[in-house]
């Protein structure tokens, strides 16, 4: 056993960012929006789109979360799997699964077909959040491979867990993929920055240096029930510069070029991926787990 | 630990309550604009009362839809300070947008005739409710949603009408307190004397919010800040050195006007009861 993949390394490859504005509950205008981003995209060679977390669906959607889910093999989905053939997907939904619980998804399609499912973790319920009680919280965390290299996507509140973002890079993600439908608040003169996109921005830049991968952050827009989404969707690479960022509030598609020279280069200048030690992140992590549940 | 001094306090509340400006102006132009359109109108109607809170709200609204889409109503009583419906005008001319004058006295006298012993609570609160009656029958005229005026420190108090000056469908500044309805008013240009006088909801003569609540919109905004935004508690913030008294008085109205604040409790029978457990959010399908 080796501590090195040595298969699939990161291809150079252009991204974009759809930075949506979806229909609360409305899964067939939503599925025409994604078509719409799919063919902008398509024209300007992207080769990886990304949508906000729960891009099919909406984010405040209470009891149209059982009303409106949508199992993996949903007909309606075809045109969306199909177009995977030219550009790879990522975009969120409510999945149904076969034995009926809900989850917070985020679907990697490609060449046609459902490539990867991450089902959200960290279920977001505190304050203006509500979903630990509609949703079922996701039981993995997997890096897994495409045709560009190895990637690991997250959902918004995973990402505010630095173990889930840890365990995908310990997979070998090369190319994090965070999606979210952040709420923006905190509007005081103290920042120049809305707050919570303050924070986002700091974390987003933190994981690309600490991981020296790239960071791929896409954020929704709009309104809903009074709440909005700020956007800010952007690019990080594993240095930390900000290669692309879309405005606030703007539903907007944006792309940027994933360099594997980039990544090749920035881990020849610092080698922490290199010094990473798993076996003993293992285990200590195993003492305190045996401390703690034994 | 120890909670910080009431002076640290105060000053956190106040640096913390300082808006960035032109972002809050950038939420709330663009909330207006998404949260009317996606029901289908573009237009909305609000009154006029010649203070800076429905001030503030007409600015935005024109900011955001467009002067010509909203209208405002100005809508005196008989008692009414002569200043608010100059004060009202100073907005529309200023902002450029629609606008009609309808005294309600002669709506308002005839249920007064009948009932003469009202006291000026009872009055002011039919007063409110009137102009609200105003208010929701200009939407079907004019097309547009009823836009909402009140502020988080009103809301937060209760001191406001329910289904009154409270009832709205969309409300840009529900989440201001009064000291940030203030600065961005400036912000926006909200005429000079609406920013000078007094805070009054002039349902009677010589009304004055402070006087009326004892306190000033200031303090009241540090203590509402601290124990809502902050979640200090109230011994704490005693013990920090705020008046007892004070910051028993801001709790025990926040938590008696809740009412307000909800729709009427439903006797639950069933196994879905609206709200309850038939829970959908406002925007449903939008």
């Amino acid at each position: 056993m080796l501590p090195e993949r040595t298969k699939n390394p990161l291809q150079s490859l252009r991204i974009g960012l759809a930075q949506i504005n979806p229909h609360l509950g409305d899964v067939a205008r939503n599925i025409q929006k994604h078509l719409d981003a799919i063919a902008q995209a398509e024209a300007q060679g992207v080769d990886l789109l990304l949508f906000p977390e729960l891009s099919l669906h909406g984010y405040f959607l209470e009891d149209l979360v059982q009303e409106t889910a949508c199992l993996l093999d949903d007909p309606r989905l075809e045109p969306l799997y199909a177009a995977s053939r030219q550009v790879s997907l990522l975009f969120g939904m409510v999945e149904e699964s076969a034995d009926r619980r809900f989850y917070n998804s985020a679907v990697y399609a490609e060449g046609g077909r459902v490539h990867h499912v991450h089902r959200k973790v960290y279920l977001a319920t505190y304050g203006m959040f509500d979903e630990g009680r509609y949703l079922a919280a996701g039981e993995h965390l997997r890096a897994y491979d495409t045709r560009f290299g190895r990637l690991g996507t997250l959902i918004c509140e995973d990402f505010w867990h630095p173990s889930a973002v840890s365990i995908v890079h310990a997979d070998g993600a090369d190319l994090i993929l965070g999606i979210s439908s952040g709420p923006g608040r905190g509007v005081s003169g103290e920042s120049q920055d809305l707050r919570s996109a303050e924070t986002w921005h700091n974390l987003n830049n933190l994981y690309a240096r600490m991981f020296t991968s790239y960071v791929v952050y896409c954020n929704r827009v709009g309104y809903e029930d009074g709440v909005n989404f700020w956007g800010g969707s952007e690019v990080v690479g594993p240095d930390g510069a900000v290669l692309v960022r879309a405005p606030y509030f703007e539903e907007t598609l944006v792309t940027a070029e994933i360099s594997a020279g980039a990544l090749r280069r920035q881990r020849s200048l610092l080698p922490l991926l290199r010094d990473e030690r798993l076996d003993l992140t293992y285990r200590e992590f195993r003492r305190i787990y045996r401390e703690r549940y034994a | 630990m120890t909670t910080p001094p009431k002076a640290d306090l105060v000053a956190k509340a106040r640096s913390a309550l300082q808006l960035n400006l032109p972002l809050t102006e950038r939420i709330l132009h663009s909330f207006l604009q998404n949260e009317v359109r996606k029901f289908g109108f573009s237009r909305v109607v609000l009154n006029l009362s010649g203070g800076i809170d429905s001030a503030l709200s007409a600015f935005l609204a024109a900011g955001a839809l467009g002067p010509e889409n909203v209208l405002a109503l100005l809508l005196p009583y008989r008692e009414s300070n002569p200043d608010s419906l100059n004060d009202g005008y100073g907005v529309v001319e200023e902002l450029g947008i629609p606008s009609k004058v309808i005294e309600i006295t002669p709506l308002v006298d005839p249920y007064f005739a009948e009932f003469r012993d009202m006291d000026v609570k009872r009055r002011g609160n039919v007063i409110a409710r009137t102009r609200m009656i105003v208010l929701y029958d200009h939407t079907v005229e004019f097309n547009g949603l009823p836009l909402g005026t009140s502020n988080k420190t009103e809301l937060l108090l209760g001191y406001s009408t329910l289904h009154g000056d409270m009832a709205s469908a969309v409300n840009p500044i529900g989440d201001l307190y009064k000291a940030q309805v203030r600065q961005l008013s400036r912000h926006l240009g909200v005429p000079e004397p609406i920013m000078a006088k007094p805070p009054s909801a002039d349902l009677w003569p010589g009304q004055s919010d402070e006087n009326e609540l004892g306190f000033t919109y200031e303090d009241v905004d540090h203590v509402l800040y601290l124990l809502v935004d902050e979640r200090y508690s109230p011994g704490e913030l005693v013990a920090a050195g705020f008046d007892e008294e004070f910051v028993g008085y801001v709790t025990r109205m926040v938590q008696a006007m809740q009412y307000k604040r909800r729709p009427p409790i439903i006797a639950k029978l069933s196994q879905r009861t609206i709200e309850r457990d038939f829970r959908y959010p406002r925007d449903w399908g939008r």
